[in-house]
């Protein structure tokens, strides 16, 4: 460990490469040694490129590196604990690993009152929110200024495009309450990984809506991802009350929560 | 981090020393996540929280002392049920920070 190549050096650029990633929304990770030798020797890690920087040893970064690819793939960040050359299950060097995943999307179906609110909320959520409607009427950046992008185009049409992108993090939320873009936009929405489908309307609307999502083709496992009506039941009215109750589904959804009152539960509340 | 981005940039640009405490590991409740970041100057200017407001005035005056040493360190902070005026977090969780030199 004494030879002069394996010597962290402080390298000013470091920050600025991860700002830059950062800036960029382009996924990077962040690895620090907290506790070890070279206490706070830096790498970044990002999954296409050479790995900057160093945590004091080459066996180490190459295996750091590994695992922060991992990390950053599944948005996790944490400490790990390896030894002077990166062997698993020894404790000489603890590194953290502090993952930069680029915002979850959410793509809303249909221009209409309800998208500008949900679109906002989303926005202080950190999501990179798309707003698409097949009516270049509606679908204008006028209206939704609030929105990352805008788009004049089918839900399916879109889907067909971006449709492999789309994550487990990720929400699609079908606003239209139209059959005639619902069902398109529900069939392609399911032909992704997206985490979560909203799809809103009346309980009469919902009825009728499933009758033709099954002359579609669309299985119960199929109907069984979708969140129609969307949201939580808490009564909301007006398009904010109600992307608070949409949100608040996409929360419940990711952490597993059966969404109840805080006051009638148990348990720690950050969980 | 993302939120310090532009607070970091302008004090990097005018020469002034920041110290970033990151927090690390959390054991039990704890109103932020792991990579709840704070930064702060040599003149004390924050930005940022590592907590719902309970620890970071500790913060502060470990980050100070970080900028003066230069040594980078762990820091814990924990529930004091009996010591009201002891620093912790209120909702009984511990954080884990680990603060440093903007140096790098």
């Amino acid at each position: 460990m004494s030879t002069s190549a394996e010597q962290p050096t402080i390298n000013q650029p470091l920050f600025d490469q991860l700002r830059d990633a950062i800036r960029a929304e382009s996924p990077v990770a962040l690895a620090t040694v907290i506790e070890g030798e070279f206490t706070g020797a830096k790498l970044i890690v990002q999954p296409d490129a050479q790995s900057s920087g160093t945590l004091g040893n080459a066996d180490l970064d190459r295996v750091v590196t590994r695992d922060a690819r991992g990390e950053l793939a599944a948005g996790r960040s944490g400490i790990r604990h390896y030894g002077l050359h990166g062997e698993a299950r020894e404790g000489a060097v603890s590194v953290f690993i502090e993952s930069f995943a680029p915002p979850p999307k959410m793509l809303i179906f249909g221009a209409v009152d309800f998208t500008a609110a949900l679109a906002r909320v989303a926005k202080v959520l950190g999501y990179r929110v798309t707003v698409c409607d097949a009516r270049a009427v509606f679908a204008t950046e006028t209206r939704f200024p609030m929105a990352d992008e805008v788009v004049v185009e089918w839900p399916n049409r879109l889907l067909d495009e971006v449709g492999s992108e789309l994550g487990e993090r990720d929400a699609i939320c079908i606003l239209t309450h139209d059959a005639k873009f619902d069902v398109p936009a529900v069939v392609s929405a399911l032909a992704t990984n997206v985490g979560y489908i909203g799809v809103m309307g009346s309980r009469r609307t919902h009825d009728d809506r499933t009758k033709r999502l099954i002359e579609a083709g669309v299985d119960e496992g199929g109907l069984a991802r979708l969140r129609s009506p969307i949201g939580l039941d808490i009564g909301a009215r007006t398009p904010e009350e109600t992307a608070v109750s949409i949100t608040s589904e996409i929360i419940a959804r990711r952490t597993g929560r059966d969404a109840k009152s805080l006051t009638v539960t148990e348990g720690p509340i950050h969980g | 981090m993302k939120e310090l981005l532009d607070d970091l940039d302008r004090w990097r640009s005018a020469g002034t020393a920041v110290a970033m405490a990151r927090v690390v590991d959390l054991e039990g409740s704890g109103p932020r996540s792991v990579g709840a970041a704070m930064a702060v100057t040599e003149d004390g200017e924050v930005s940022g929280s590592v907590s719902g407001g309970c620890v970071e005035g500790a913060v502060v005056v470990e980050a100070l002392e970080v900028l003066a040493t230069g040594d980078r360190r762990m820091v814990s902070f924990g529930y004091s049920d009996d010591e009201a005026f002891e620093v912790g977090l209120t909702c009984g969780g511990t954080i884990h920070l680990f603060i440093e030199p903007l140096d790098w």
